[in-house]
């Protein structure tokens, strides 16, 4: 069965990679139970908020250079476009390209539109989003009320290119289709793949597709050590950029989550291999995709060299770090595939990894040849205890916090800071998903705990101030008291 | 006004999450997609200046993260789960039922659902605010008159003479909501009110709500929303209430505001007097200090004023602006979309305060169209300032404008006890001002712009 369909939409998470939620346990356990595709889930009769796919599909499609997006929805849904305008102008700048805008319009569905149909508004966003910004494509960013509502974006998309004369691509990311939001990552890959990728018209043997979320530039010198090129994909690539990516010799990307769908689309449809070890977070890691790019590249001779040299370059004061920070222990939350990255880090720094939590977990990816992290991480570093998946929920993870009191808290998202620092525990937010690559990573990483070990008194005064929105029957119970056995199923059970 | 928006500057009535938030001990309860609660958050509250989670806001929000099953099935056993989860679960004063647009496109009955709680008398209300339905202020308006309704219900007043219930900026929505409250419960108190300000540190929370019927009159200070809260309380209470239409900023325009409010109250003036005299004499010491800097620095002070923000703060700030430092309005872009009826109160208001006020003052919720007015406008941009928003920011520096911050988004500021309100807000609205001076360049008593 292939990866990639000509369809209109790509098969959510749940269903296609048979995601789930929930889970506690080790990470041994899981990473078997996974495979066998029987995972205990255990359900919950009470759930904050998560995130949705709008906007993780919104990372991709309001930075590509050129285009302009349509959020058809009301106006709630597009309201993060400032921060996104503010961060694609700072990416751009520390990339050395042209300043980046992001340009956005609402067609600002109301009350009368969920009645009457707003597909007029949505063609008279697309026609003011030609004048005002000039695009070269523009995406159609779907919603949960213009999903439920039936608007038809596959036929104004048509109508409007037939006007245009230029690509105006549905995005499939209504929220309420799918409660792994990075089921939206697939949507908008979906959506370029289907309208915005085209055959390779010659090959650069030098040139290897980097899927990122916006982040900063360290791609290009480390991979400059191996004489190679990188094509940032897809934030702040020009729209030639992503109709040429078949042209690459390989495919690589910082996290599983974020790309395996298109990296295997890639591979399938157009021959672009996906490089199959995980990304290059901790040494070993980093030592095996230089390897595995390499054999792509024909420079296997060269990683070898390179391998040896960052080894013994970074030898000093990764020495001095491990001292400075061994035993220290790290609770990391962050997404599925990234958390496993934060360990991996983690590891080559003596760190003691008590326990992850990662956001969503999927049972198996696109293909059987794709790496595993979660498997991965377990042969470099251990078994890891105290592992669960959970959407956030601070009302759980808080317990388990208390309980397991680590010195240090990773965390990737937003919002989930809060949670170890109102507990007085130093947190760390990685949020520029490049930055920590390679053997550098590794140094600035230890660098940044060990700065922010500084600061503990700061957190502690946080701690002793803050109140927990939560009861004293919350405060008597453990984590275990908030399942909800009626719903404890096996496998891809969503709470 | 624009059917489609570039560069939002409001939530949607889901936003009003936020309302329940500003209210000590409150806690919203979303009924939505899995994204709503995380988006008006993110939004409303980091966006806002980075006002932070507080007791039980960001990722704790309760949600029920409806999905394909809600939408198919419906949605209501899963809210009511939600509820009873909440309440074993947090603790809080008042729990409020939001709904978003999946729930209320499939006909959930939120509002049924969470009566039932109420009846059994856990402290639930419920509202219907599909983003579908409107703005953040259309959703603060339909949350607190819900808790009216619902929470506070048919009570028989015992009147308190000298309480006064103030209904103003929108929390959050107004980046400067906390110090704006704290500065307005400070000079009504000091004129011998007792004020619920009902939001913010400066309230006694559940207690203080519970208070409303009791008050003498209700100050809506603004010209637009919260109207009809006023309506309400005054229909079942019988509260007579005072609408003081432009947000009182600086020296004249509080002080004319202490004197309408204490007529309003029946206070008698000698002691009103003697309060506004000792204020006056405070704002005017700091305000004449700054003479030296405005003679010294007249070459690189801005002459042009445009301002964005929404209708009872861009109006107030502006008039003080010109009134009080001389500026010369250009352009007055109001972003809330007031009712009709409201804008006329705007724009009569406004004309009252300088005529030139009136004519530069637009009704626009599209900031692509407010950018572009502006683009068009400044020609003059060395020598203007803009104040708005993080947008506004860039336009600013595009066109080498001055920018200070007054509305949102405002992603590149921390903003904690900061207000443009009353005397002590006058006083901070002129420090921002000139102080734009030298954000963008060296500026020098030398150097002529």
């Amino acid at each position: 069965m292939s990866i990639y369909k000509d369809t209109a939409e790509v098969e959510i998470r749940e269903r296609r990679l048979d995601a789930i939620l929930s889970y506690r346990g080790d990470a041994k356990t899981l990473n078997i139970q996974s495979k066998e595709r029987k995972v205990s889930c255990p359900g919950s009769f009470y759930s904050q908020c998560s995130q949705c796919a709008e906007g993780c599909a919104e990372t991709i499609t309001y930075h590509v250079i050129d285009a302009a997006v349509i959020s058809h929805a009301p106006i709630g849904c597009s309201v993060g476009v400032s921060p996104r305008h503010i961060l694609g102008r700072a990416v751009s700048k520390n990339r050395g390209l042209p300043e980046h805008k992001v340009q956005m319009i609402s067609s600002n569905i109301n009350e009368e539109d969920t009645v009457y149909g707003a597909s007029k508004k949505l063609l008279a966003a697309i026609y003011e989003a030609d004048k005002r910004f000039k695009p070269r494509t523009i995406f159609l960013q779907a919603s949960c009320a213009s999903g439920i509502i039936g608007e038809d974006m596959e036929s104004i998309a048509k109508q409007a290119e037939e006007k245009l004369h230029y690509p105006v691509v549905p995005v499939y990311c209504e929220g309420f289709k799918s409660n792994i939001w990075s089921t939206g990552f697939d949507a908008a890959f979906h959506a370029v793949l289907r309208k915005l990728v085209r055959p390779a018209q010659k090959k650069q043997r030098d040139l290897v597709n980097i899927f990122n979320f916006a982040g900063s530039d360290t791609f290009i010198p480390f991979l400059h050590k191996l004489g190679l090129q990188v094509n940032y994909l897809i934030p702040m690539a020009t729209l030639e950029q992503i109709a040429s990516l078949t042209e690459a010799a390989c495919t690589a990307h910082i996290c599983e989550t974020l790309a395996t769908y298109v990296a295997a689309a890639l591979e399938e449809q157009y021959g672009v291999p996906e490089v199959k070890v995980p990304p290059p977070f901790g040494i070993d890691w980093t030592d095996e995709w230089i390897r595995e790019i390499a054999r792509y590249t024909d420079r296997a001779e060269l990683a070898e060299q390179v391998i040896i040299q960052e080894h013994e370059r970074i030898q000093p004061e990764l020495e001095k770090l491990r001292e400075q920070l061994k035993g220290k222990t790290v609770y990391i939350m962050s997404g599925d595939a990234f958390a496993h990255n934060l360990a991996n880090i983690a590891k080559d720094l003596n760190l003691n990894v008590i326990g992850l939590s990662t956001l969503h977990h999927d049972l198996h990816f696109e293909t059987k040849e794709q790496a595993n992290s979660l498997e991965a991480l377990i042969k470099s570093a251990g078994n890891i205890e105290n592992v669960r998946v959970c959407n956030k929920q601070p009302y759980r993870i808080i317990k388990v916090l208390q309980d397991i009191k680590p010195d240090v808290l990773l965390v990737r998202h937003p919002n989930l800071a809060p949670i170890g620092m109102k507990l007085g525990i130093p947190t760390l937010s990685e949020g520029d998903g490049n930055y920590s690559i390679g053997y550098d990573g590794v140094l600035k990483f230890g660098r940044r705990l060990l700065e922010l070990l500084t600061a503990k008194k700061l957190f502690v005064n946080i701690a002793a101030h803050a109140r927990l929105p939560y009861s004293s029957w919350w405060k008597e119970n453990s984590v275990d008291a908030f399942d909800d056995n009626t719903q404890d199923n096996e496998q891809s059970i969503v709470i | 006004m624009s059917e489609i928006i570039e560069q939002p500057r409001y939530g949607c009535a889901l936003s009003a999450q936020q309302t329940v938030l500003a209210i000590p001990r409150a806690l919203p309860i979303i009924h939505a997609g899995p994204g709503c609660a995380s988006k008006a958050f993110s939004f409303a509250a980091t966006g806002a200046g980075f006002q932070g989670e507080g007791y039980g806001g960001g990722s704790h929000i309760s949600s029920t993260n409806t999905g394909e099953s809600e939408v198919i099935f419906g949605g209501e056993p899963s809210l009511e789960k939600e509820i009873k989860g909440a309440l074993k679960i947090l603790d809080g004063d008042l729990f409020v039922v939001l709904s978003g647009c999946t729930s209320d496109i499939v006909g959930d009955d939120s509002i049924s659902v969470a009566e039932r709680f109420a009846a059994q008398g856990y402290p639930v209300v419920g509202t219907e605010t599909a983003g579908f339905k409107g703005s953040s202020y259309y959703g603060h308006e339909i949350v607190v008159k819900s808790i009216i309704e619902q929470f506070i219900g048919d009570v028989k007043p015992q009147v308190r003479h000298g309480l006064v219930n103030v209904f103003a900026v929108v929390p959050f929505q107004d980046p400067f909501w906390r110090g704006d409250l704290e500065e307005i419960k400070r000079i009504l108190t000091n004129i011998g009110l007792e004020v619920n300000i009902l939001f913010g540190n400066g309230s006694a929370g559940i207690s203080e709500w519970r208070d409303i019927p009791n008050a003498q009159f209700n100050l809506l200070i603004s010209p637009s929303t919260g109207t009809e809260i006023a309506e309400l309380l005054e229909a079942k209470y019988q509260t007579p209430y005072l609408q003081y239409p432009i947000l009182p900023v600086g020296g004249v325009e509080t002080s004319r505001f202490l004197r309408e409010v204490a007529a309003f109250a029946g206070l008698s003036s000698l002691p009103v007097e003697k309060a506004i005299e000792k204020e006056e004499r405070r704002f005017y010491d700091y305000f004449v200090a700054v003479s030296d800097f405005i003679g010294e620095y007249w070459n690189n002070l801005p002459v042009d004023l445009y301002a964005v923000g929404d209708s009872i703060y861009a109006p107030g700030v502006s008039s003080f602006l010109v009134n009080e430092l001389g500026l010369v309005p250009r352009g007055v872009y109001v972003t809330d979309e007031p009712q009709p009826a409201w804008q006329s109160v705007i724009t009569e208001t406004l004309a009252a305060r300088d005529s030139r006020l009136a004519a530069v003052l637009k009704f626009e919720n599209d900031g692509g169209a407010i950018e572009m007015d502006i683009r068009e406008k400044d020609k003059n941009a060395g020598k203007s300032i803009i104040l708005g928003s993080s947008w506004e920011k860039f336009l600013a520096v595009d066109v080498d404008s001055l920018y200070a911050y007054l509305s949102l988004p405002l992603d590149e500021i921390v903003i904690l006890n900061h207000s443009y309100m009353g005397y002590s807000g006058g006083l901070r609205l002129i420090e921002e001002v000139y102080s734009a001076v030298f954000k963008r360049k060296t500026a020098t008593s030398r150097s002529i712009v």
